[in-house]
């Protein structure tokens, strides 16, 4: 898992940030801790599973031990018995909150409302390093069911002692601790009553196998739901606090821009409208929103932009800027035994465009100064690493700014970034009352950041029998996540290099797993013609991995692959992957207008694996999504630029995926108990685009190697 | 310029004072603090600020308060009646109908809409009416979904 975090090179905007900040140390603990009974789990047992051997605390035994300085999450039972999970994760639709208060219950045998998640407040959670990768499921959610379990046993024995009998004669029903013949029994407020118990997870402790899951591996619905049906959920941008002033940022005319000179006078003059500069930064804060606006208009201002590459050059600036240095990965085998020992040779190369996240809720932030203590509501996906830029950004410690997230407008990769708490931070300093800034759709597409465009070259050999001998892989810029393949070819050499990318450039939702699936998958398709086999067959006769034949499997029969009809005008296509500790494979459909040429996916099958599953219909529901999110990069998605301007960034220039895109989707999901669960939220939305392109191929005779498919 | 200086909203008329040429989406927002409707574009191209208008579908952000004056204004907040789900809500929930959940106000908004014009749309037809919404993270077969359950057409889906 390290490794893998590591490998992530994509994640540029992380670039020259401290990893992690072990801040939420003892002190603060104590400060929020009053009583009752606490858990907790070390930051080593999440920053690294290897860490766990060395965590050398016994917690066994009744004592009170030392509060560690080394807090990655807690469970707090108050003597009200409220049980409260405190970690700095962040929901943002993808559903952790349900899923983590899920586990919690389970080990604790209390029903779903006793527990209460408190996530992302920086005063109030410990230092997380911030939701992505995948890394909730297979990381939080374990400690916290242990964390969950050891909290009963204690409470067990607590109640055990009341009762002077053993602990194995105390059981916990419903919320209630009971003796051997239900005669006695206790309310965990009764038993957490004048405790103040502090232990960190031991290291033995066990948890309840999968298959014996009760409430998780449930469908259990979105716990906060009906907050969002009825309008009720406070996003940062419903935030509102007293005498609050509405900000407005006057932007550049391009990237790279310097200001060359300006004017606020005619702003500075309108009522209430205060103008903030620093440097090249020019604000305007309001006591409307109108007013904002106007005062942004007045303010006359000149900027000076270098000439910038447009989309017209993309692939070949990056081929001519990329590093020619090897990176970490080492070849496996000899590629030129394996060209040698080849009946056939391919070469080719693939594309993907630069996409934008487009999260329906824009970057927002409130900011609010209370003489030297700042507080900030955003919707990032890493309240910790914001702070840090808010602290580096006034030079002051961390320790006087709290951020706080509330569960988030979706962000796909798209918000681990700082940049709006920045400036409504300025603006509320600058005016001396609290401003909330909310971007617009524009400036979200202007000056957020993309998911990385790249080129990627493939050159492979096969033999006639179908097995693939060579396979050298080339990916220049968009990033190296899931570079490595599963399937097992014996000659490998695979390299990803940086490049120069015209445009800011970071995650997004699997990174670049997507862009790897789709050229190796298409290249895999072009294999297979090459050799005159079945698609199917073909990627069976490379796999050896148990758990990618399966998901391939599972997906050709929902499917129905042995028994597709050739039909004019219409094709089939499949692609398998492996990312994040999940499997997928995919299954598209599609139609083409013989006039028209336009296409259409009419059906997508899609069959994925991660371990045990937690919760079935919210699974289902991010299998789904990630699906349609897919079609876009997959079929029309992409940013077009010139001179540093960004040429369609609106909603009526940049196509999202709508209702009437959506083919007839279906999900295939295999449930391997004795499996961990791995996350959820990124691998689904990799195997659609390759499936498309070896569609439409097979509809049409042509192959389509550019993302997105169908740009027009 | 006018201002305006009462608005009927979810049943009541409320006192105000701002320029006729605010967009409504602002009005509710920052004015009525009715947050339930969304900003998401502001320009029509995504449904998240969507309220009716005299039972209308109608995409606040683009609408100047001026043009809404004398009409009956309904936001999500106006949904339910005594803590009692509104049909489309209790379906939302059912069919797990949301992710992040910032569409959603919408979405149910612009289904209400279509309720006031068609109480048993074909699937067909929820589509093309629905296809001015946008949900990014992509939950448009469960929102469909939902919208036959409060219309009566369909059943829940077991997953």
């Amino acid at each position: 898992m390290n490794d893998d975090l590591e490998f992530e090179v994509e994640r540029y905007e992380l670039f020259a940030e401290p990893a992690y900040n072990f801040n939420f140390n003892r002190r603060q603990f104590l400060k929020a801790f009053s009583g009752g009974i606490a858990l907790i789990v070390p930051m080593s047992n999440l920053v690294a599973s290897t860490l766990q051997q060395q965590q050398g605390e016994s917690g066994r035994g009744r004592g009170n031990e030392r509060v560690p300085d080394d807090i990655g999450a807690w469970i707090h039972i108050d003597e009200n018995g409220t049980v409260s999970v405190f970690t700095g994760k962040v929901e943002l639709g993808q559903n952790i909150r349900t899923s983590l208060t899920q586990a919690v219950a389970e080990e604790l045998h209390v029903p779903l409302t006793t527990v209460r998640m408190v996530m992302a407040d920086t005063d109030l959670t410990p230092f997380d390093m911030g939701t992505f990768g995948s890394l909730t499921t297979p990381m939080m959610a374990p400690q916290l069911r242990k964390a969950a379990a050891a909290a009963r046993e204690t409470l067990i024995s607590l109640a055990a002692e009341q009762w002077k009998v053993a602990p194995s004669a105390v059981r916990i029903v419903n919320a209630r601790f009971v003796n051997h013949d239900a005669s006695k029994s206790l309310t965990l407020a009764e038993v957490a009553k004048g405790q103040k118990l502090v232990k960190t997870i031991p290291p033995n402790v066990s948890v309840t196998p999968a298959n014996e899951w009760t409430i998780e591996g449930t469908s259990v619905a979105k716990v906060n739901g009906r907050d969002f049906v009825t309008g009720s959920h406070q996003y940062t941008t419903d935030i509102k606090r007293e005498g609050m002033l509405y900000g407005r940022i006057v932007r550049p005319s391009a990237l790279e821009s310097t200001l060359v000179s300006s004017d606020t006078k005619a702003a500075e003059a309108m009522p209430g409208v205060v103008v903030v500069r620093d440097g090249d930064f020019i604000g305007i804060a309001a006591p409307d929103r109108q007013t904002a606006i106007r005062a942004e208009k007045a303010v006359a201002v000149h900027w000076k932009a270098p000439g910038q590459p447009g989309d017209d050059e993309l692939f070949d600036y990056l081929k001519k800027n990329a590093s020619t240095e090897r990176g970490r990965s080492r070849p496996v085998g000899s590629i030129s035994d394996g060209m040698t020992a080849a009946d056939k040779k391919l070469a080719q190369t693939y594309t993907v465009a630069y996409i934008a996240h487009a999260p329906l809720e824009p970057r927002a932030a409130v900011a609010e100064w209370n003489g030297d203590k700042l507080t900030v509501w955003t919707g990032t996906q890493r309240p910790f690493g914001v702070r840090s830029e808010l602290a580096e950004a006034f030079h002051m410690p961390e320790e006087k700014i709290r951020v706080i997230v509330p569960d988030t407008g979706s962000g796909y990769g798209g918000k681990h970034t700082g940049e709006c708490a920045i400036e409504a931070a300025r603006l509320a300093r600058g005016s001396g009352k609290p401003v909330k800034l909310v971007w617009t759709r524009e400036e979200e597409f202007n000056w957020a950041y993309f998911r990385p465009a790249g080129v990627i070259e493939v050159s492979s050999g096969v033999k006639n029998d179908g097995s693939v001998t060579a396979w050298e892989f080339h990916n220049y810029n968009s990033g190296a996540s899931a570079m490595q393949v599963k399937y097992d070819f014996p000659n490998q050499d695979i390299q990803f290099h940086n490049s120069k990318s015209p445009l800011r450039q970071g995650s997004y939702r699997g990174l670049a797993a997507t862009a790897n699936h789709f050229a190796r998958e298409v290249h895999m398709d072009e294999l297979a013609q090459l050799v005159g086999m079945d698609p199917v067959a073909f990627r069976l006769k490379n796999i050896k991995d148990a758990r990618l034949q399966a998901v391939l499997e599972a997906v050709a029969n929902s499917f129905g692959w042995d028994r597709r009809k050739k039909i004019e005008g219409r094709g089939y296509g499949i692609a398998c992957g492996f990312e994040k500790g999940s499997y997928v494979a995919t299954t598209a459909e599609v139609s083409v207008d013989p006039k028209t040429k336009a296409v259409k996916i009419e059906r997508a099958v899609e069959s994925f694996e991660c371990g045990a599953i937690v919760n079935k219909r919210h699974l289902h529901n991010q299998v789904e999504g990630a699906l349609v999110q897919a079609i876009g990069g997959a079929m029309f998605e992409a940013i077009q630029f010139k001179n540093g301007q960004i040429l369609n960034g609106r909603f009526s220039r940049y196509r999202l995926p709508r209702f009437s895109d959506m083919p007839k989707i279906e999900v295939v999901l295999l449930d391997r108990k004795d499996l961990p669960s791995a996350g959820a939220g990124e691998t689904p939305i990799v195997g659609l685009a390759p499936a498309v392109s070896n569609a439409i191929f097979d509809a049409t005779g042509t192959r389509l190697r550019s993302l997105p498919l169908n740009p027009r | 310029m006018a201002n305006v200086t009462t608005l009927n909203v979810n049943g009541k008329k409320l006192r105000l004072d701002v320029d006729s040429q605010t967009p409504l989406l602002y009005v509710l927002r920052d004015y009525l603090n009715l947050t339930g409707t969304k900003y998401g574009c502001g320009e029509a191209r995504c449904g998240a600020c969507t309220v009716l208008a005299d039972g209308q579908m109608m995409r606040s952000c683009v609408t100047p308060v001026g043009r809404v004056s004398d009409k009956q204004i309904t936001t999500i907040e106006g949904l339910a009646k005594d803590d009692k789900l509104h049909p489309l809500q209790e379906a939302f929930l059912k069919a797990d109908a949301l992710q992040c959940g910032y569409c959603t106000a919408g979405m149910i908004m612009s289904a209400a809409a279509l309720f006031n014009k068609n109480s048993k749309p074909s699937r067909e037809e929820i589509v093309k009416h629905m296809d001015g919404n946008v949900c990014r993270c992509g939950t448009y077969a469960r929102i469909v979904n939902a919208i036959e359950i409060a219309a009566g057409t369909a059943k829940e889906v077991a997953e």
